[in-house]
């Protein structure tokens, strides 16, 4: 969308910096956040608040206390974007902080493109001509990263619920517009009740998808972490101490793990998307060349490396050569089998990188708890982002869903209400809109084609 | 030396289809000289198919085509034989208004009107090739070597282009009906650079009545209280007795005929190469594609109140004639069928209609527009509403003033000519509610209120008529206004009234509106708690029920279409090169640069352009204001 409806976005990074701010912008900014905050004597309304001024407050849901928060209004025109705009500064970390944003979504803000607020400054005259070229690079490059994510990272298994629940809308669709385009040939007898029983499917389904994932994310959010390491260093081992499980397949056999494992684990609110990669050296199997290939592939695009050393082994090529390529990221280095013989020292490894080094005997469990408070201050001093991308993602594709859910919410009102089947259709719609953008796909001729394949339509 | 006719007209309409006499009309009552060319006079404003005008989506195309000033539901409202309104117990927007016509009445009162409407010619003549100077249309010229100069031209060939009509192994090459085809005008197109398109249709037998067997089949009667078409035509002066239709069923006999000579027909043969229509299939498609069903249905109705031919509807084919025979006689009340005329498929050719404006003019060829068929759509309803739109637009471009789009949150109208020159089509277009976005605000009822200020404007209604709507409009305005301002208590007397209605009892005061909004209560009901109420029009009441019944989703998109107009009004120049914008994608600059979009609005329609390009168009062009004073947008 190119329009000035109403959006709103988390303005800050998504790092765990106590403060973060969500901002609204757009005609209705006021109004929306009206509905959400709550001045301490809960008199103030911020529609009538003066421009440029903050207040204390609180944000809520339906009642329910989100955070305390300090409330910034600023009208159109001196604001960035030269709309009125509103900015929460919330004081609860990350998780609060997206809380507000999905309250604030809730309540008729939409959630910003990627670039949008940049887009909107200049728009309106209000960042200078030269940045134009940059604005396009940043919503070509956001657009392409966001696309990719929202379909790379849903989880299969709610990807494959979202087409089969689409499907089953369209269905609908096409039989309604169907029987209305040929009434003399399809009737709509008795069809409400029959509607009626598959929304209610529907709607199930609809709420279990949102309600699944925990907090009701759809796609994995949290630090990219690979783990890396020659054959046999111990990452499995290492995985499985950290999971508590025997997830990984184990063995002395250099090469088990042939392709990479992903595992999504919550250390201290922390979250992290594990993924064990085979490990790296040169070969010449070529199912493993495979899994090399792709384990090299996953680190260049992750946020965080766990490099596993066996110290019961010398440093060799294969070491070297895993340096060398994330020499440029942020990692930590896990001394491993400490419980054996050293073959090299500590010091030696903390002599070569500028990484923190933890020292661990997977095979045992020791150390894992020291790897955790070193993330933990990684992720708390700043050093350690989280994609916001894929927040974004989330956030977007949740609200999606939700606004799918509502849509077939009216199309149960209207039956119950004795609309006629015609009315239906347009919240039907919508609701199949909402959840093509959850998968990226637009509508396009669907209804068209699928009433033509469905229906034998015609004179 | 030979000497040739040579003469001078405004406009140059070439066709007298549904398409082309609405062009000419228009072009000729906004008093250009206009001359119209037909191939057989006798054939002006033939239905070669179906003998009936209207229905779903259709009726609301000849109610927006009656309010720009045409003449197709006027003439429809002298010369149907049985009347419908479709979905009438469904929603508003889905209601659509169908008519069965005397087929060669309907002929005989267009060719009667044409004949006395001033500054038209009619003549029949096969235009053979257009004159073009400077990518300026400049007339054409006829087989017979006349020329005709003209500062317009309007193509509404129809199906008539290299037509051919084939059934079995017959092929033909005539136009529908045996008219002589047009076989030179695609020649002259394709020297101008004018992108060809092989289209098919097809039609179904028509029988002889004294054949049928009525009593097998169930009888379908008119509506009881008869609704005009047009706008202006006086409701009692129209209810007349009327004819049926009648419905019958293919069965599994009829399915295996055609099943065990499928290879016979030429669809199947690869004989015919044209696209047909998915949605107007043959019966052996019908047969083929959707195998486990095991009947379909078949509609025998009149082709007129003077001639004993039925046309066969549902069972348009081109399989030879000895299985046209057979497998008609395996339908119950056909088993003694005589033909009168055999079922075929028609092929012909028409262009991509993205080569045109919304205008409908060629973007490369100035004064030349098209309509109709020609343009990729069907139906005498679709090609009509084309043809009216040229016929302005052709006008509007010799007198020098400013054309007319009418947008998708307008008309039907917009949406068809929308589709036609932004969306890839390839098979004949045809209307359908489902296809315009805004269905709720483009009611066949309201057509009259949306349109008729524009048929004002450019001149095709009069003062009279325009002003009557506007009357109409203020009120239905006041009315609503006036029933929200009603206060309504929760006392005795509403609440008897209520409970009388088995609706609800009011908790807290309302207005007589919120009560109307109720689905069981009408304005009719509540007459009762609304003692000021004055004598008002059934049409004025029937707009007031339906705004405030459906209030909450008719201002739903009424919103949206606000959001629309946005895009639809920031203008973008028909030469402008789409690769200089700096980020765009490829697969983007190679659609917008085929399409020249006239607006943002068209250019995000277009398949393959991403909404993240035209965010990246629309700060390419705010660049653009800053430094060049808006080089792309008008």
């Amino acid at each position: 969308m190119f329009l000035s409806d109403t959006i709103a976005a988390i303005s800050t990074g998504m790092t765990n910096s106590g403060i973060g701010i969500v901002r609204i912008c757009g005609s209705e900014a006021l109004n929306v956040a009206d509905k959400v905050f709550r001045s301490i004597k809960g008199t103030k309304k911020v529609s009538e608040m003066k421009s440029h001024t903050i207040h204390y407050g609180k944000i809520e849901d339906e009642g329910k206390m989100i955070d305390e928060v300090l409330l910034m209004v600023m009208r159109a025109p001196n604001t960035y974007t030269r709309e009125d705009t509103v900015e929460i500064n919330c004081h609860g970390g990350i998780v609060v902080v997206k809380k507000v944003l999905e309250t604030v979504l809730k309540h008729g803000a939409r959630l910003a493109d990627p670039g949008e607020f940049t887009k909107r400054a200049f728009l309106n005259g209000r960042i200078d001509l030269s940045q134009a070229e940059a604005v396009i690079d940043v919503i070509n490059a956001k657009n392409e990263y966001a696309l990719a994510s929202s379909i790379s990272q849903l989880k299969g298994v709610v990807s494959d619920k979202v087409v089969r629940i689409r499907e089953q809308i369209m269905d609908q669709i096409a039989y309604i517009e169907a029987a209305l385009d040929d009434p003399e040939h399809m009737s709509l007898e008795h069809y409400s009740e029959e509607l009626q029983t598959k929304l209610q499917g529907i709607q199930r389904e609809l709420q279990e998808i949102i309600d699944s994932s925990e907090n009701g994310r759809i796609v994995y959010e949290g630090i990219n972490t690979v783990i890396l390491g020659k054959p046999n260093a111990g990452k499995s081992s290492f995985l499985n101490a950290l999971m508590g499980e025997e997830r990984a397949i184990v063995t002395d056999v250099e090469g088990t793990t042939r392709d990479t494992l992903e595992e999504h684990i919550l250390i201290h609110g922390i979250s992290l998307n594990l993924i064990d990669t085979a490990g790296i050296r040169e070969t010449e199997d070529k199912v493993e060349q495979i899994g090399v290939e792709k384990a090299m592939q996953c680190a260049k695009s992750a946020d965080l490396i766990i490099f596993v050393i066996d110290s019961s082994r010398k440093m060799d090529e294969n070491d070297r050569n895993i340096l060398e390529l994330i020499k440029e990221k942020k990692t930590i280095l896990l001394y491993n089998k400490c419980d054996l013989n050293p073959a090299v020292s500590l010091e030696e490894i903390q002599d070569i990188t500028s990484a923190p080094v933890v020292k661990i005997s997977a095979k045992y469990g020791d150390g894992v708890e020291t790897f955790e408070k070193t993330l933990k201050k990684m992720f708390f001093d700043g050093k350690l982002d989280m994609n916001d991308q894929v927040f974004l993602t989330n956030a977007r594709q949740k609200n999606d869903m939700i606004r799918a859910r509502e849509s077939i919410k009216m199309v149960e009102e209207g039956i119950e209400q004795g609309m006629s089947e015609d009315f239906f259709t347009i919240d039907l719609m919508n609701a199949y809109e909402a959840l093509g953008m959850v998968i990226g796909e637009s509508v396009e001729d669907d209804l068209v084609d699928t009433i033509f394949q469905k229906f034998c339509m015609g004179k | 030396m030979q000497r040739f006719v040579e003469e001078e007209y405004d406009v140059l309409v070439v066709g007298a289809g549904h398409a082309g006499c609405e062009a000419a009309l228009a072009a000729a009552r906004l008093g250009l000289e206009t001359i119209m060319f037909t191939v057989s006079v006798d054939s002006i404003a033939l239905m070669p198919c179906n003998p009936n005008i209207g229905g779903s989506s259709k009726g609301h195309l000849v109610r927006e085509i009656d309010a720009l000033g045409g003449e197709m539901g006027k003439n429809i409202d002298k010369t149907f034989i049985q009347s419908k309104m479709l979905n009438a117990s469904k929603g508003p927007a889905v209601h659509s208004l169908r008519a069965q016509a005397d087929k060669k009445d309907y002929s005989q009162e267009m060719r009667t009107t044409l004949e006395n409407t001033e500054h038209l010619t009619i003549r029949q003549a096969e235009v053979a090739e257009l004159l073009v100077e400077d990518g300026r249309i400049t007339g054409a010229k006829t087989a017979s070597g006349a020329t005709y100069h003209a500062k317009a031209v309007i193509l509404c060939t129809g199906t008539y282009l290299k037509a051919r009509c084939i059934y079995g192994e017959v092929s033909n090459p005539t136009g529908p009906n045996g008219l002589q085809a047009a076989n030179y005008l695609t020649d002259s197109l394709k020297k101008l650079g004018v992108e060809m398109y092989r289209f098919k249709t097809g039609t179904p037998a028509r029988v002889d009545k004294r054949s049928i067997d009525f009593s097998k089949m169930e009888e379908q009667f008119g509506d009881e209280k008869i609704v005009p078409f047009s706008f202006s035509t006086d409701p009692d002066s129209i209810q007349k007795e009327q004819v049926s239709c009648w419905l019958t069923y293919t069965n599994e006999h009829t399915h295996e005929i055609i099943r065990d000579n499928i290879d016979r027909s030429p669809l199947f043969s690869g004989m015919i190469e044209g696209t047909g229509p998915r949605y107007c299939p043959s019966i052996e498609d019908k047969v083929m594609k959707f195998a486990d069903k095991n009947r379909h249905q078949v509609f025998i109705e009149p082709e007129g109140l003077y001639t004993n031919e039925m046309y066969l509807g549902g069972m348009s084919s081109s399989l030879p004639e000895d299985v046209q025979y057979a497998m008609y006689r395996t339908v119950p009340g056909l088993e003694n069928v005589k033909i009168v005329r055999n079922a075929y498929a028609i092929e012909y050719d028409c262009i991509n209609p993205r080569q045109l404006l919304p205008t409908l003019e060629f973007k490369e060829i100035k004064g030349l527009f098209s309509a109709g068929q020609f343009n990729g759509s069907s139906g005498y309803e679709e090609a009509a509403a084309q043809g009216i739109i040229a016929g302005i637009n052709a006008s509007m471009e010799i007198l020098g003033k400013e054309q007319i789009i009418i947008d998708r949150s307008e008309g039907y109208i917009g949406v068809l000519i929308d589709d036609l020159v932004t969306k890839e089509n390839h098979e004949p277009y045809r209307m359908m509610t489902s296809r315009a976005e805004y269905r709720l605000l483009l009611r066949q009822d309201n057509a009259d209120l949306r349109l008729t200020p524009i048929g004002y404007q450019v001149g095709l209604v009069s003062k009279e008529t325009y002003d009557k709507v506007e009357k109409k409009r203020q009120l239905i305005e006041e009315e609503i206004k006036r029933l929200s301002e009603i206060p309504i208590g929760a006392n005795r007397t509403v609440q008897e009234f209520l409970e009388k209605h088995n609706s609800s009892e009011l908790k807290t005061g309302s207005n007589l509106a919120e009560l109307i909004r109720r689905p069981e209560l009408t304005y009719e009901m509540v007459a009762e708690l609304d003692q000021d109420r004055k004598e008002l029009p059934d049409d004025v009441i029937n707009q007031v029920n339906i705004n405030i019944k459906y209030e909450g989703y008719i201002t739903r998109q009424l919103k949206q279409v606000e959001q629309f107009k946005k895009l639809e009004q920031r203008k973008l120049k028909a030469d402008f090169d789409y690769a200089q914008v700096h980020g765009m994608r490829k697969e983007a600059i190679q659609k917008l640069n085929l399409y020249k979009p006239l607006s943002i609005g068209q250019a995000s329609r277009i398949s393959g352009v991403s909404p993240a390009d035209i965010s990246v168009l629309l700060v390419y062009l705010e660049q653009m204001r800053g430094h060049q004073g808006g080089k792309i947008e008008k």
